[in-house]
């Protein structure tokens, strides 16, 4: 079932002089199974929207509905949606704290009141999901690299079993093979065990690379809500709400304004390679 | 005259147990000999644990030499006397900008710095003006940091440095936690300080795109030097990045692929404008 964002809105501190509409009427649908890019200017809302998602800020006005039901109903179980809906934060292995990777990663799933074969079960799939090596299950959290912190967070998460998993700039600070080889796990993870991903990031070659659909808020506001190609076709437009286009895009539409008559909807190294190649050898 | 010199650099994290053994020693940094002169603007690259930041660190005193030295305009590190005017020399800019702002109001922050060194408040005025003009944040002044965008912040946060006015900066990944204008908007303004001020500028980012502009670029692996180079020559070189765990801008990428699809390319393509240019002059 989709998730359904009926008239979502947010007004941070209303009614004092701090007050700020960080989300406008926010219409959307999210359907099972769908990879999802959200990107936006800092500031723009993302976040706020995200914490939503999964009941940990309550909208002031509109509502949510997952699975037909309306969240904010008082027959609605919170901690269940919770633990369907799994949000990994920013630099998440900062909320590492326990003494083992192994853990760390249960921590979750004995909250549910899983019995301890249930949790230990869902612990190993977990860590083995996120592509982390048996040996480092009694290692301590700390000791890990950058990017294996970060896995053992998001087992942490999907321990708890979620049909969405929201993560919240996963690659941040991470050099590009370890951002490549965390968005290539969660790929994976969406082609293999059919979750829904919201990926929020700041990289627009990594959402052209790897999300079917790119959300885009501006303001507080839903600006596009359209395939990658679709959205970044709109590159100025984009530029204007501190965001931009991949690289490769400007090369096409540099071309096409120079006379070269490509294609212009290429988003990335393939398939602007191909596009041109194919130019190349009509000529 | 050298700005920065290392000479066979070699930093150990050094682990004890509660009774003061020693637990593991971790070479983060071996044998390193860096030579960046003044008015340069170097870039660092590398993966995660490479000992870029471990680097970084070294070059304004925070971290001191298990072996070898660094000297920073011509002063020893390891010598404590001068450990204060190695500070105001070479600033540092970190990752989070909500961790280096301290004040409820932009122009008190950026003055802060000045103000510890013991600059007279008249001064600290002028130079708190003059930094912000540096950066493009001049209308803020009166404004609370904490209403600014990532990049703004970032962008007060490098005027406090300015205010101190060191000769050299070091940016340990300015950019990460940025959005894409964010991001320009850092990386411009870095730039022109480098440019019109002749601030020496060594930049630590993982982003590719960034250090083109660089006049030389360092990649580091396992705490060694592996690469140095210009960005063209660096960014040629694309098999040999990728080892180390690193990229090449996504235009270069993309030049690269048509080479290999046996397009008549050269390599080390770095901007948009030089590959249009490239396919242009092909389809002729």
């Amino acid at each position: 079932m989709p998730i359904i964002i009926d008239k979502l809105n947010y007004v941070y501190s209303p009614g004092t002089a701090y007050e700020k509409h960080a989300l406008k009427d926010i219409n959307l649908v999210i359907n099972d199974g769908e990879f999802i890019g959200l990107i936006g200017h800092t500031g723009s809302g993302k976040s706020t929207l995200t914490q939503h998602l999964n009941g940990l800020m309550k909208a002031t006005g509109g509502t949510i509905y997952y699975n037909g039901q309306d969240i904010y109903d008082k027959e609605f179980n919170m901690k269940w949606l919770r633990s369907k809906v799994g949000l990994v934060f920013q630099y998440p292995e900062h909320q590492l704290f326990e003494t083992t990777v192994y853990k760390d990663v249960c921590f979750g799933p004995k909250n549910l009141g899983l019995d301890q074969l249930e949790v230990d079960v869902r612990t190993y799939e977990a860590i083995k999901l996120v592509g982390l090596s048996d040996d480092l299950l009694d290692a301590s959290p700390f000791e890990l690299s950058g990017g294996q912190k970060r896995r053992v967070a998001i087992a942490g998460v999907l321990a708890m079993k979620p049909e969405v998993l929201i993560l919240d700039e996963p690659t941040a600070g991470l050099d590009p093979k370890g951002r490549d080889e965390i968005l290539d796990q969660i790929a994976k993870l969406h082609k293999e065990s059919n979750l829904t991903i919201i990926l929020v990031s700041h990289s627009m070659e990594d959402v052209a690379k790897y999300a079917d659909k790119l959300i885009v808020m501006n303001k507080g506001s839903v600006a596009f809500n359209d395939t990658p190609h679709g959205v970044f076709a709109y590159y100025k437009e984009l530029e204007a709400m501190g965001l931009a286009a991949p690289q490769v895009t400007y090369v096409m539409n540099e071309l096409k304004l120079r006379g070269i008559p490509v294609n212009t909807t290429a988003n990335t190294v393939e398939e602007a390679r191909d596009e041109i190649l194919k130019y190349m050898r009509r000529s | 005259m050298g700005m920065i010199k290392a000479r066979n650099l070699i930093f150990e994290y050094i682990r004890r147990d509660e009774e003061g053994n020693v637990e593991s020693i971790n070479r983060a940094i071996d044998d390193v000999d860096l030579e960046v002169n003044k008015g340069d603007f170097v870039a660092i690259l590398g993966h995660n644990g490479s000992g870029k930041s471990t680097m970084a660190k070294h070059i304004n005193a925070i971290l001191i030499p298990t072996e070898g030295s660094v000297w920073v305009n011509g002063m020893d590190t390891k010598d404590e006397d001068v450990m204060w005017d190695i500070r105001q020399t070479a600033g540092m800019v970190f990752q989070n900008p909500d961790n280096q702002i301290i004040a409820t109001v932009v122009e008190e922050d950026v003055g802060f710095g000045a103000e510890n060194l013991g600059v007279p408040t008249e001064e600290i005025w002028e130079r708190v003006e003059e930094s912000l003009k540096a950066v493009g944040m001049l209308e803020y002044r009166k404004h609370s940091p904490n209403k600014l965008s990532g990049g703004q912040k970032q962008r007060v946060a490098i005027a406090g440095i300015m205010a101190m006015k060191p000769q050299c900066i070091v940016l340990d990944e300015p950019t990460a936690m940025l959005d894409p204008v964010g991001r320009k908007e850092v990386i411009k303004t870095v730039k022109e300080l480098n440019e019109k001020e002749k601030v020496t500028v060594l930049l630590i980012t993982h982003y590719m795109e960034e250090v083109i502009h660089a006049d030389k670029v360092i990649v580091m692996d396992q705490g060694k030097v592996v690469m140095q180079g210009t960005p063209r020559e660096i960014f040629s070189r694309v098999e040999e990045l990728k080892q180390y765990r690193l990229d090449v801008p996504q235009v270069t990428e993309l030049a690269y692929e048509l080479k290999k699809s046996g397009l008549d390319i050269p390599v080390g393509i770095l901007t948009t404008e030089e590959l249009v240019e490239a396919v242009l002059r092909l389809s002729k």
